[in-house]
């Protein structure tokens, strides 16, 4: 077994008094695909925000490829290559799609260009050959099929689509890690099966790492390898999906409750 | 619009009216000097505005880039105003950057009320100072432009030709910077700082950056006005005068780098002809001017041109 690419150790938080993670350790491989479920309050956001740098751990540690990245800020971790999506898309809601993509590798070019200053989108972006802002924004956009949304102001776009851009911004940023907080939450049943599998196909062409929290447990048997169930702020199952989605406690403290939650349409806090 | 084609139509218009110069009276050539130092000031708030920040501080680098100006030409013998210009600026930015190193971290009521708070600190230091002249000031000097000591007939135009000059280089530098990924950044720092962040982007670096180049643009404009004015003083620092570049901000809109300009000349205008016209009540006549620039253009005055133009944004 390769080393672990992301390594977290004994982490713990509490919100006053409640604990929103306890003693939760565990190893992730690089290429995988992990699936996160549990109730709502059951610690699975704060756990991706924790890895993502929102939150700060109040002991334990995390590394990335060996490096401890417990303290560091978000747009730290985000340039080394762990980035995430929202559960509510955090998009540049004035702009268009493209201009949204644009800002993505155009922050890619700022970061790897010492002159980016002055890189315009007509520019190379460095590390991607020829290729300029713009061209790598039609290219994400034919990728996660947002080409009929080009100049549309995002505000105006209906959740799935929004979702996507969400994702299609966090792949912007080249992650080897990538969390997708409830990427198909407020999505209707029809539509999340194909974001699932749009975002799945190009993540896994990339080779990225993936992290998903997920309510619907077809969606984590089809596209995770491993299931990491979370229950009062620890990991009470960490097993493939088909014995995971089979384990009795999964059965008693998650699905039971997940399906009701569906019914009622709620989502995470 | 291209970038080329926006500096151009810019530096065709400043060169159209150097050109006619001599068909302008010296009050309106003086009135024009002040109209590209206020744009000038009004393209840092521009930035600011486009990452959805309002300073009500300008004046303090505005007076500070004045005084500089007019300390080294009375203890410096500092003559040449491209040398008292880069004085200002230098100096300017060197405080911008200090102050920003603060200011960046805040955001909203809590950075312009704060940038406000320092010009009225450096306000108040200066009015206190007699060996500055107090709240009277002082005088500035005649000033030489590369060795040229301009007659007081052409005094005017010479530093209108220096202001022009300033004028276009800050709009291509302006222009260039909006185009960048850093200047894209603003309009994504005033929709959401968050995924800002996440894409690995830092909005307080951006802010403080925009907040020096604010700052020395703001130094240039003091600078120009103390040598075109011929006196200083620390009224310059006042919070009604980074109100005053606020209102012009509003007045031209933030479209394009070419807008401060346009508000600043409206502003110009309507400020001269309220004044004459009614010395008493000019500061009714251009609040009315504001509110009906709001109401029939929310977008400023800027957007009247786009919209004569026929652009869909």
């Amino acid at each position: 077994m390769s080393a672990p690419i992301l390594n977290v150790k004994d982490l713990n938080k509490s919100f006053g008094a409640v604990t929103a993670a306890h003693d939760i350790s565990v190893a992730i491989q690089p290429g995988t695909c992990t699936g996160l479920i549990g109730t709502n309050g059951a610690g699975k956001t704060t756990f991706v925000n924790m890895i993502t740098g929102y939150l700060k751990p109040d002991t334990g540690s995390i590394e990335f490829n060996g490096q401890n990245i417990t303290k560091m800020t978000p747009r730290d971790i985000s340039r080394i290559g762990v980035t995430r999506s929202f559960q509510i898309p955090q998009l540049y809601a004035s702009m268009t799609t493209l201009e949204n993509l644009e800002m993505g590798f155009g922050v890619l070019a700022l970061m790897r260009n010492k002159r980016g200053l002055f890189v315009g989108s007509d520019k190379p972006v460095p590390g991607y050959g020829n290729q300029t802002i713009r061209q790598l924004a039609e290219e994400a956009m034919e990728r996660f099929g947002l080409s009929a949304f080009r100049d549309q102001v995002t505000r105006t776009l209906p959740g799935g689509t929004r979702k996507l851009i969400d994702i299609a911004m966090a792949m912007a940023t080249k992650p080897k890690v990538l969390l997708l907080d409830e990427p198909t939450s407020g999505v209707s049943s029809e539509e999340k099966f194909d974001i699932m599998d749009m975002v799945m196909r190009v993540v896994k062409a990339d080779g990225t790492t993936v992290l998903f929290v997920e309510h619907d447990m077809e969606i984590v048997s089809q596209h995770a390898d491993r299931v990491l169930a979370f229950y009062d702020g620890t990991i009470i199952v960490d097993e493939p999906p088909e014995s995971a989605l089979k384990n009795e406690l999964v059965l008693q403290y998650i699905v039971g409750n997940t399906q009701a939650l569906s019914t009622t349409g709620q989502n995470d806090a | 619009m291209s970038a080329d084609k926006t500096v151009i139509r810019f530096a065709g218009f400043l060169l159209a009216l150097l050109l006619c110069a001599s068909f302008i009276p010296q009050w309106g050539l003086f009135m024009l000097t002040i109209v590209l130092a206020n744009g000038l000031v009004v393209l840092g708030c521009l930035l600011f505005l486009r990452a959805g920040l309002v300073s009500f501080g300008q004046a303090l680098y505005f007076c500070f880039g004045a005084y500089t100006t007019g300390l080294a030409a009375n203890f410096l013998n500092v003559t040449d105003v491209f040398l008292l210009l880069l004085m200002s600026a230098v100096t300017s930015g060197i405080m911008a950057w200090l102050l920003g190193v603060l200011l960046s971290k805040y955001r909203a009521i809590f950075f312009g009320l704060l940038s406000m708070a320092f010009s009225m600190i450096l306000y108040g230091l200066l009015a206190k100072t007699e060996s500055l002249g107090s709240t009277d000031g002082f005088n500035v000097p005649a000033v030489t432009i590369l060795g040229y000591e301009p007659s007081s007939e052409s005094v005017r135009v010479s530093i209108l030709a220096v202001a022009a000059l300033l004028a276009l280089l800050a709009v291509s530098f302006g222009q260039a910077f909006l185009k960048s990924p850093m200047g894209l950044l603003l309009t994504a720092i005033r929709d959401n700082e968050i995924r800002v962040e996440y894409m690995g982007a830092s909005a307080q670096k951006t802010i403080h950056t925009i907040y020096v180049i604010g700052g020395v643009f703001a130094g240039l404009a003091g600078s120009i006005v103390a040598v075109s004015v011929g006196h200083i003083d620390p009224t310059m620092a006042v919070w009604t005068t980074s109100g005053e570049f606020v209102f012009i901000t509003i007045m031209g809109g933030i479209g394009s780098v070419i807008a401060p300009f346009l508000g600043a000349l409206a502003f110009g205008i309507i400020h001269t002809v309220a004044f004459s016209e009614s010395p008493n009540t000019w500061q009714l006549v251009l609040g009315t001017a504001l509110i009906g620039i709001i109401y029939i253009l929310p977008d400023g005055l800027w957007s009247l041109l786009s919209r004569l133009r026929g652009d869909k944004k």
